[in-house]
């Protein structure tokens, strides 16, 4: 049935492209569909080499022998924070909280606004944003006191409702200010790993 | 206009030929696996020669803190955890522990990447090895 098409002797042009064009639709909707069968990246759940700087940057060490403390006063300065606490297991060492906030940004309004007025169609900028931290406390092996390691990563909508970003918070300054705020209200000294 | 026709017809054949792959009834996934459950259970478990279940349940927390996730729950008494990664996708995972008879604990792991299951053994494996660096014991394959 094809090489009938393409080979009709009569406007071998017009005929040909008229083929073409719901081909190359076809080829969108199963590069589309393929999605559908994602696969996880082969580094999702294996240690990466910069995972022990990372660990560095999130972790503190108190000299305390009171976890249950440490915990209660990791709870409070997420709420200090502005963080809504959603699960905590304190025999597990363990405090999550979140917070929903405005994620936009003027640069990134000012340019899809320029876009829009270029392309002549809406451009989504991101609209809104929940940061997500998890704080674990863990006893230390061979000496005294306890490592509490803070994580934080968050999930960002645009103004089309759709996720425009998912992304771990790894600067430093984020961790710093934590701990040094966390330092200040257990009275004790955050050391470093 | 007649060369129209047949266009359309291949084209609805190739549709219903890529589309093959995909389900008629998405309520089917509620109870629904693609692998047979042995396969994945046991690509999913490991047993440990360990007892502190406490101890155990903590390592997994940093072991997945490692590897860059958020905790979202934990419960002691029912052994369990859960966490999310963020990397541009989600992956949810979670891990239960029990007692396997009286010297070994089972540790169970599965995990959801956006919105399909994992079903192959790799990342399992590589979960497994990176928590059997934490914990300092050989992770051991269930039949």
């Amino acid at each position: 049935m094809i090489s009938r098409i393409i080979h009709r002797p009569s406007d071998v042009g017009g005929r040909a492209s008229k083929f073409f064009i719901p081909l190359f639709a076809l080829v969108i909707v199963a590069i589309l569909l393929a999605a559908c069968q994602q696969k996880i990246p082969k580094e999702a759940l294996q240690l990466s080499p910069d995972s022990l700087d990372r660990r560095q940057l999130q972790t503190r060490v108190f000299d305390t022998t009171d976890e249950t403390e440490l915990i209660s006063a990791s709870a409070a300065l997420l709420q200090d924070l502005g963080f809504n606490l959603d699960e905590s297991e304190v025999s597990l060492g363990l405090v999550v909280g979140s917070k929903d906030r405005d994620a936009t940004e003027a640069g990134q309004v000012a340019a899809s606004l320029l876009l829009a007025v270029l392309i002549g169609a809406a451009v989504p900028w991101d609209e809104k944003q929940k940061i997500r931290a998890s704080v674990v406390t863990r006893e230390l092996e061979g000496r005294n006191g306890y490592a509490l390691r803070l994580t934080m990563q968050r999930i960002v909508w645009n103004t089309q409702e759709q996720i425009s970003r998912t992304e771990p918070l790894d600067e430093p300054e984020i961790y710093q200010e934590f701990f040094g705020k966390l330092s200040k209200a257990v009275f004790l000294e955050a050391q470093e790993l | 206009m007649k060369a129209k026709l047949p266009i359309l017809w291949t084209s609805f054949a190739c549709l219903l030929l890529v589309t093959t792959g995909c389900q008629t009834n998405s309520r089917d996934q509620a109870l629904a696996t693609s692998e047979s459950q042995l396969a994945l259970r046991q690509m999913q478990t490991r047993a440990f020669d360990m007892t502190n279940r406490n101890k155990m349940l903590r390592t997994i927390i940093a072991t997945l803190q490692d590897l860059s996730f958020v905790i979202d729950r934990a419960d002691a008494e029912l052994g369990s955890v859960s966490g999310t990664k963020l990397d541009g996708y989600q992956l949810r995972m979670t891990v239960t522990v029990r007692p396997r008879g009286e010297t070994q604990l089972l540790v169970r792991a599965n995990a959801q990447y956006n919105i399909t299951p994992v079903e192959d053994p790799e990342p399992y494996q590589q979960f497994f090895t990176a928590l059997e660096k934490s914990v300092f014991l050989t992770a051991q394959q269930v039949d």
